[in-house]
């Protein structure tokens, strides 16, 4: 009895308490300490220290190890040598910036200066006495930590090194694109981008490229009245990767926000929306279009997302598709909140999930949360493999088996990729992931030839 | 053109027999309506021929022009000429109509050994073909099927035929849903392509269809097998009696 209760003890010791996890995270981070968002760190720190990291029984996070996201360093993913940017919107008319393991490469970046914006790095504005940023990093991060908890968004705050802030005054036409490379084995990036987008100004921003071994990304938003903000992130992740995103949008007035998710591959990835409709007639759309198999290592994509509604007749949508085959493992966590006042609103959520076989798994938790007595809501979820006649018709017109389903694949991501409103950025979306696709198609028939 | 010996299929589950022992032989430029009653395999026929899963052959074999079809992928078929116009075309949302020809126009020709067309090239043809069967740009640009009208789809599946130009196009059922107008717009599009090496086998329930595309051969199926074979005249006399006194007939 004696001994069984001294053995209790020496295991309950081993194991860290959930603080001494927090303790060894933030032994290991940067520490930015001076500068304009310095209140906003301390802030985030002590909310952190506060809320504590997550673990497996937070309902949060039920679908989800957190393990990897807790680690005080991530496993590093050996880089490849002949790793190019992605090809996607490489010959469009964009500013770039560049950055390598979370560092901006002013080298390989376009000037920082651009007609109706004024765009500056998150290092660079720390220095100064006063920006514009100072007044806002942090602050919608802060008000999307009710009424749940994003440790890793609070994390983010307060650790990132690095970040673009843009404020956008004007219509502009020309996207802001920024690129990311690998070229370290380890890196674990955190990075923090604001936008503040005035009133009736309209942008769009664009992400493509591998993000270290492990990355943080937080964007905030701010939407004022009538701005319109295009934002599209386009990942394929060296499969090992691990990576959590949080974007935080506050949405005034007839303004819309628009934000698109393609994402390939990845062994653990988290992408949280976080949208707070707060004025009358606005709108915000949230969609991905994730695919994944584990032909080379274990996949996990979780989206989860959260839209208030606290205006009158706004709209949202939320699309979210998954491909997943061999085992691949989806998750969607999608709330409808509607405040008692937010009459008219038309909200609207769809998860589908194409399994293309059956050892794949798509766990979907919608919710709907409604104080107002005129609106309209729905929610949708399905889980469903190829259609065979669909399959049949294409072959029986001469398009080979492995092309037909590429067309069936990108037929069934067609709504999400339909949320990106710009159609020659759509369009080039969608035949860079054909390509993808049908690459990997005929990867898969080397590795695995017919008998 | 299309030999059919002895076939005999069932559902692959083994649950059905469906095809009974087919002969049917289609010769080169020539035009074979198979009618029947409901439930008699003439579908299953076609699906057999065109390889979709779900049927077993047990017996028999089909040739199309000395080509065993049977031991042939569904692509390959459609590489070897064979068409199947679906009595209900399938909507692909988020495919783009000209897309999806012009990738099924070049992994033929692409099967068969032959250049692919460029998209210049593509989009002059297939401009050309959509005129005459009154298909506009709009419906070329809309995904496959999606948000067509009956008599549209139908169409559609006459333009990929004249796009693909099989030398074997088998109509199944592609008068059900349309009305009269629409039906002679089709047939005017089958038999545009009616040529002295190209074959047609229309499987239909009714006559009327027949007025349009004008058959050489007509034969009666049931319970799997065809019972009765005959010119234009035999589908007149369905259309007359129904099949009630041909069934009794053969007995």
């Amino acid at each position: 009895m004696m001994a069984d209760l001294a053995i209790r003890e020496s295991q309950a010791q081993a194991k860290p308490a959930a603080g001494d996890a927090l303790t060894q995270r933030l032994a290991v981070l940067p520490h930015p300490a001076s500068g304009i968002t310095a209140a906003a760190r301390q802030d985030a720190l002590a909310r952190l220290e506060k809320m504590g990291l997550p673990g497996r029984r937070d309902e949060y996070w039920r679908f989800t190890n957190p393990g990897v996201f807790n680690d005080p360093v991530p496993a590093p993913i050996p880089v490849q040598t002949d790793a190019n940017d992605s090809p996607l919107f490489e010959d469009i008319d964009r500013l770039r910036l560049v950055f390598v393991d979370g560092r901006f490469d002013a080298a390989a970046s376009d000037a920082l200066t651009g007609e109706g914006f004024q765009i500056d790095l998150l290092s660079a504005a720390e220095a100064t006495a006063s920006h514009w940023a100072g007044e806002v990093y942090g602050v919608l991060e802060a008000n999307g930590q009710t009424p749940v908890s994003r440790p890793f968004a609070a994390l983010n705050t307060f650790a990132a090194t690095e970040g673009v802030l843009i404020r956008v005054s004007g219509q502009v036409a020309r996207p802001v694109h920024i690129i990311h490379r690998r070229r370290s084995d380890a890196a674990d990036v955190n990075l923090h981008h604001v936008l503040l987008l005035e009133e009736g100004s309209e942008f769009t921003l664009l992400e493509t490229g591998m993000i270290g071994a492990r990355s943080n990304i937080v964007i905030e938003a701010d939407l004022r009245a009538g701005a319109r903000l295009h934002h599209i992130t386009a990942k394929l992740a060296s499969h090992p990767k691990v990576g959590i995103g949080h974007i935080f949008a506050r949405v005034a007035a007839k303004a819309q926000f628009k934000s698109f998710e393609l994402s390939v591959n990845g062994r653990m990835m988290r992408h949280e929306s976080v949208v707070d409709i707060a004025g009358d007639d606005a709108v915000a759309h949230v969609a991905a279009a994730v695919l994944g198999n584990t032909a080379d290592g274990p996949f996990h994509h979780d989206n989860t997302v959260f839209i208030t509604h606290a205006g009158e007749r706004c709209e949202s949508r939320q699309v979210y598709k998954k491909v997943l085959s061999d085992g691949a493992v989806g998750v969607f966590q999608g709330k409808i909140l509607v405040k008692p006042g937010a009459q008219k609103t038309d909200g609207y959520q769809i998860s589908q999930s194409l399994l293309l076989d059956g050892d794949s798994q798509f766990l979907a938790k919608p919710e709907l949360e409604i104080y107002a007595d005129d609106v309209k809501c729905s929610h949708g979820s399905t889980t469903g493999a190829i259609d065979e006649t669909a399959l049949f018709y294409l072959r029986s017109r001469g398009v080979p088996r492995e092309r037909a389903t590429v067309l069936l694949v990108l037929s069934f991501l067609a709504a999400a990729l339909d949320e990106v409103e710009n159609a020659d950025l759509r369009e080039r979306i969608a035949e860079r992931l054909e390509e993808w696709l049908m690459h990997r198609a005929q990867n898969d028939r080397t590795q695995n030839p017919p008998a | 053109m299309l030999e059919i010996k002895n076939l005999h299929a069932e559902l692959e589950d083994g649950s059905k027999q469906i095809l009974n022992g087919v002969n049917l032989s289609v010769p080169a430029g020539q035009v074979h309506a198979i009618m029947g009653p409901n439930g008699s395999g003439k579908s299953t026929l076609s699906y057999v021929l065109s390889g979709r899963d779900g049927y077993e052959v047990t017996e028999g074999s089909a040739k199309l022009e000395g080509q065993d079809l049977l031991d042939m992928e569904p692509e390959e078929r459609a590489a070897a000429g064979l068409f199947l116009a679906f009595q209900y075309p399938v909507e692909i949302p988020g495919v783009g109509n000209l897309t999806f020809l012009r990738t099924a126009l070049n992994a033929q020709r692409k099967a068969r050994g032959e250049d692919e067309l460029s998209s210049g090239e593509f989009l002059k043809i297939v401009r050309e073909k959509a005129k005459t069967l009154n298909i506009d740009s709009d419906m070329l640009k809309r995904s496959v099927s999606v948000g067509f009208s009956g008599g549209e789809k139908k169409r559609n599946e006459i333009l990929q035929m004249a796009m693909l130009e099989p030398r074997m196009c088998i109509l199944d059922e592609t008068d059900s849903g349309l009305d009269v107008d629409a039906m002679r717009l089709v047939a005017q599009g089958v038999n545009a392509l009616r040529s002295p090496d190209r074959s047609f086998l229309v499987i239909t329930h009714y006559q009327r269809l027949l007025d349009h595309i004008k058959p050489d051969v007509v034969h009666i199926m049931a319970n799997g097998q065809i019972i009765k074979t005959g010119g234009p005249e035999l589908a007149l006399e369905v259309e007359n009696s129904g099949y009630g006194d041909l069934l009794s007939e053969v007995g």
